[in-house]
């Protein structure tokens, strides 16, 4: 990507100006006396951990929270932004992370629904049609109207969100966290079309947790931390390092160092695997691959290409057809149980720990004997629980892991992202388990976790332990594996060494150009 | 600090619900023309004002307690049990059939065996349900219902085509033999020498409902079982992942709930009528759900509701005894409470959170 950093002039009238905005949520600040000010013409990134009041400022702009105090200037003008309607009307538009699309309507419905002229619905389509000419052509932003959504990619449907703010005239709009579920083809794209944009005079508010895509994206950043504004800095003059020390308050390492792994033997061996989902479709279409002892594989690839159900077949979560067998012994596919990939020295670390690895409503010591409540050392032959033995455990692997707070009595909803995440890893590694399948790391989890939790992957590795891991996150990927699969429309496109490929040949896999 | 104290959360908050309710419940009483404090005083004496009040309001708790527990416990797994009704019914059955099978010595034994014929009865009437839900899904809430209407209408062909004594108008079973009697209050409390008011129904029970109060207690908080019904309520998703499987739990919780429900009989039909008559449960069954939101479906929380259900149900027998106001007014009332500790409990919780926090803040 080519960096665009020269100095542009700046317009005299600031697109968007927060003057001291608070908002709190009970006992929890979320917004501290935040002041911002974001030029016309420039893309403004805002990057800051989970927790750290992006998305609670960005809903105040949006009019979804109305803040306790402060003020919101729009170009010099007061403005009151009491619900979204009067962010809309002011130019603001917002693509959220997940998409507010209906999926059966076709794009030119979509982008109209809300802001249609009038009962009758032939003269806006039209209407509606011609500005999306214009604007496509405008902003290199090429989608068919009459497309349905649901056929479209990811990246297309994205850019319908765009289509759809630009058509109710925003002049500031704000992304959330945008290229999650985009490859990195489709991200670039999507920053081109950004640069368009602003260049056209737009103003972007661009919210991410990247360090990569600010650098990369952006002419000025802003650092959130708990709630606080801690620095705005123009792009060119910072470092990722910088940014990642403002962001968690102390210097971290982003890069992990590993030494060279020693691979033993075949650990998990997997053959023609296929796993169905609850709609009947076909999500991995039969894959084969194995992995030894002591070294990392992983599993690269957009979102939704299987390898959510892929990590959930081996972790007994789901049923699947072919053969799974770890040392020889084969798992029963048809009927999995999570009890049974635990007997067999498996421990799962699932993608959605919210959904899967924890119980949000049990305290944290209750959470850490979960999966493994029928150990002898949890519950006797009578089937009473050791709640004692447990909660000593909980103490122990919290301290261990550095979960913080270290109350064992509180309930896991109240951790943050990281230290949730930190509490399923205690929990599975402590067990020390013979194969590790581990699924996005780390997702949502604050910078500073990530060196630790890292560190901890790298060190099961080291004693001998088979790893699979499942990432989006390419960086982590290319840090941590040894080897890795690039997983596609659900087959394994291309085995790769993780030292001798790159960013730009797996990005590629993942975009489905197989070798 | 992120957690309202427990007093506040269990205790406070519920009472502040009752005041609301009565509040409204006195502009009724002002409406049909009675003073509110005077019926208010007439259902409190009535309730607890004297051994006899007592022993109808305890009387009533103990059914209260079963199907708020059995209630609870179903909740603990995220299923809906409406079916209370119809399992405390098919539980009463049994209990009658245990009562009038055996030519019983003693209530000492015949109250065992009764107890295990209540249970498997409720238990058998919920576990057609729970099995559609867990194999089938077919929703818990709906066949609950429709199985309170079959068992209405299966007890009733009973009573009139099979059970009934012999050379009786009434669609009733015969009374049960001495031998399977139950001590009442005034019995047991005799036993030490204290006086306690002779006609009341409460019997012995009530501390079988206290005992069950404990057991289910220990279950939920203390046991694997209860670990993992919790965790399979909270979240399903995670149970599975957890090797929990659904269709164990969802079994389990719901016999479980059929059985406790079913216990009600020996309270109603062994130790009060001391027959099997139509309708044994009167309502009991749904009133345990109220019971059990208003309880937080905590054994604890379900005893106390259960006993403040106690006192509206006697209070309000009174109250149509002595003045004007409907029997129908305590329904009135006891609908308010559930409206305001089910349905509307976020209202009252909102702001005193706030105001606590406010507080919490202000103070530091």
């Amino acid at each position: 990507m080519t960096k665009d950093k020269q100095e542009r002039p700046e317009t005299a009238a600031p697109a968007i100006q927060l003057k001291n905005i608070s908002k709190s949520f009970g006992p929890v600040q979320a917004n501290k006396n935040i002041s911002l000010t974001v030029n016309s013409g420039t893309i403004h990134g805002i990057v800051g951990e989970n927790g750290a009041g992006k998305s609670t400022l960005m809903s105040i702009l949006y009019g979804f929270y109305k803040a306790d105090s402060g003020d919101i200037y729009i170009r010099n003008a007061k403005t009151s932004i009491p619900d979204s309607q009067a962010a809309i009307s002011a130019g603001i538009g917002m693509v959220f992370q997940h998409f507010k699309l209906v999926e059966n309507f076709t794009v030119l419905e979509n982008v109209i629904l809300g802001a249609e002229d009038g009962a009758l619905l032939k003269d806006s389509l039209s209407k509606a049609r011609r500005q999306l000419q214009e604007l496509s052509t405008e902003y290199e932003l090429d989608v068919d109207p009459d497309a349905i959504i649901e056929n479209l990619s990811v990246g297309l449907q994205q850019r319908v969100e765009i289509l759809k703010a630009l058509y109710r005239r925003a002049n500031i709009l704000i992304l959330d966290e945008p290229t999650g579920v985009l490859t990195p083809a489709e991200a670039d794209h999507l920053f081109r079309i950004l640069k368009n944009l602003r260049d056209q005079g737009k103003t972007i508010i661009l919210i991410t947790h990247k360090l990569r895509e600010i650098m990369d994206a952006t002419d000025t950043v802003s650092v959130m931390r708990s709630g606080e504004m801690t620095a705005t800095i123009k792009t060119n003059q910072t470092s990722p390092e910088e940014l990642a020390e403002l962001m968690v308050g102390r210097k971290v390492l982003l890069n992990v160092s590993k030494s060279v792994a020693k691979a033993g033997d075949i650990a998990l061996e997997v053959k023609d695997l296929k796993v169905t989902d609850e709609k009947g479709v076909l999500r991995v279409k039969g894959i084969t691959f194995n992995v030894r002892e002591g070294e990392i594989l992983g599993i690269a690839g957009v979102a939704g290409n299987g390898q959510s159900e892929l990590l959930e077949a081996l972790g007994g979560f789901r049923k699947s057809q072919g053969l799974v067998s770890v040392y020889g012994h084969s798992l029963d596919l048809e009927s999995p149980s999570g009890q049974e990939i635990r007997d067999q020295s498996i421990a799962h670390v699932p993608e959605d720990r919210q959904r899967l690895g924890l119980i949000m409503d049990f305290t944290a010591w209750e959470n850490i004997g979960f999966g493994y409540q029928h150990e002898p050392e949890y519950s006797n032959s009578w089937g009473l629980m050791n709640n004692r033995k447990m909660r000593k455990d909980a103490s122990n692997k919290m301290e261990k892991f550095d979960v913080r707070p270290s109350n064992i009595k509180l309930k896991v909803r109240n951790f943050s992202g990281g230290n949730q995440q930190k509490l399923v890893l205690a929990r599975e590694i402590e067990r020390n388990p013979d194969i590790l399948l581990i699924g996005q790391p780390t997702r949502g989890v604050d910078i500073g976790a990530i060196e630790f939790i890292h560190n901890e992957i790298i060190k099961m590795r080291d004693e001998g332990k088979a790893i699979i891991l499942v990432s989006v996150e390419l960086d982590e990927i290319l840090s941590l594996t040894d080897r890795v699969s690039v997983m596609f429309d659900g087959n394994l496109v291309g085995d790769r060494i993780t030292s001798e490929t790159n960013a730009r040949e797996l990005g590629l896999l993942m975009g489905g150009e197989t070798d | 600090m992120k957690k309202l104290p427990t007093w506040i959360d269990i205790l406070l908050i519920p009472l502040i619900n009752l005041a609301i309710a009565l509040f409204l419940s006195a502009l009724v009483v002002l409406y049909i023309g009675e003073d509110p404090m005077d019926a208010l005083s007439i259902m409190i004496k009535g309730a607890i004002g004297s051994s006899y009040g007592w022993g109808y309001t305890l009387y009533y708790a103990t059914n209260f307690i079963f199907t708020g527990l059995a209630v609870s416990v179903a909740f603990h797994a995220k299923m809906f049990n409406i079916g209370g009704e119809g399992q405390a019914a098919l539980g009463g059955l049994g209990v009658a059939l245990v009562c009038l099978m055996f030519p019983w010595p003693h209530w000492i034994l015949a109250l065992p065996v009764a107890i295990i014929g209540g249970a498997v009865f409720g238990a058998a009437w919920a576990a057609i349900p729970a099995y559609l839900q867990a194999k089938r899904g077919s929703h818990i809430v709906i066949t609950t219902i429709m199985f309170n209407f079959m068992a209405s209408a299966l007890l009733v062909y009973l009573l009139v085509n099979v059970l009934k004594a012999p050379g009786s108008m009434a669609p009733e079973t015969g009374r049960f033999i001495e031998g399977a009697r139950l001590p009442t209050g005034h019995d047991m409390l005799g036993w030490f020498g204290i006086k306690f008011s002779k006609s009341p129904p409460v019997n012995i029970s009530f501390l079988i409902s206290l005992l069950f109060c404990f057991l289910i207690w220990f279950l939920i908080w203390r046991t694997k079982l209860g670990y993992e019904i919790r965790a399979f309520g909270h979240s399903e998703s995670a149970a599975k992942y957890a090797g929990i499987s659904p269709i164990k739990i969802i079994m389990v919780s719901m016999l479980i709930s059929g059985a406790l429900a079913g216990l009600m009989g020996i309270n109603s039909v062994m130790g009060e009528s001391e027959r099997l008559v139509i309708d044994s449960v009167q309502g009991a069954g749904f009133i345990g759900i109220a019971v059990a939101l208003m309880g937080r479906s905590h054994p604890f929380g379900v005893l106390l509701a259960a006993i403040l259900f106690g006192i509206l149900y006697q209070g309000g027998a009174e109250l149509a005894l002595w003045t004007s106001i409907p029997r129908e007014l305590i329904v009135v009332i006891q609908a308010l409470v559930i409206l305001l500790t089910g349905a509307l409990d976020n209202m009252i919780r909102m702001p005193i959170e706030r105001l606590y926090f406010k507080m919490v803040r202000a103070g530091t």
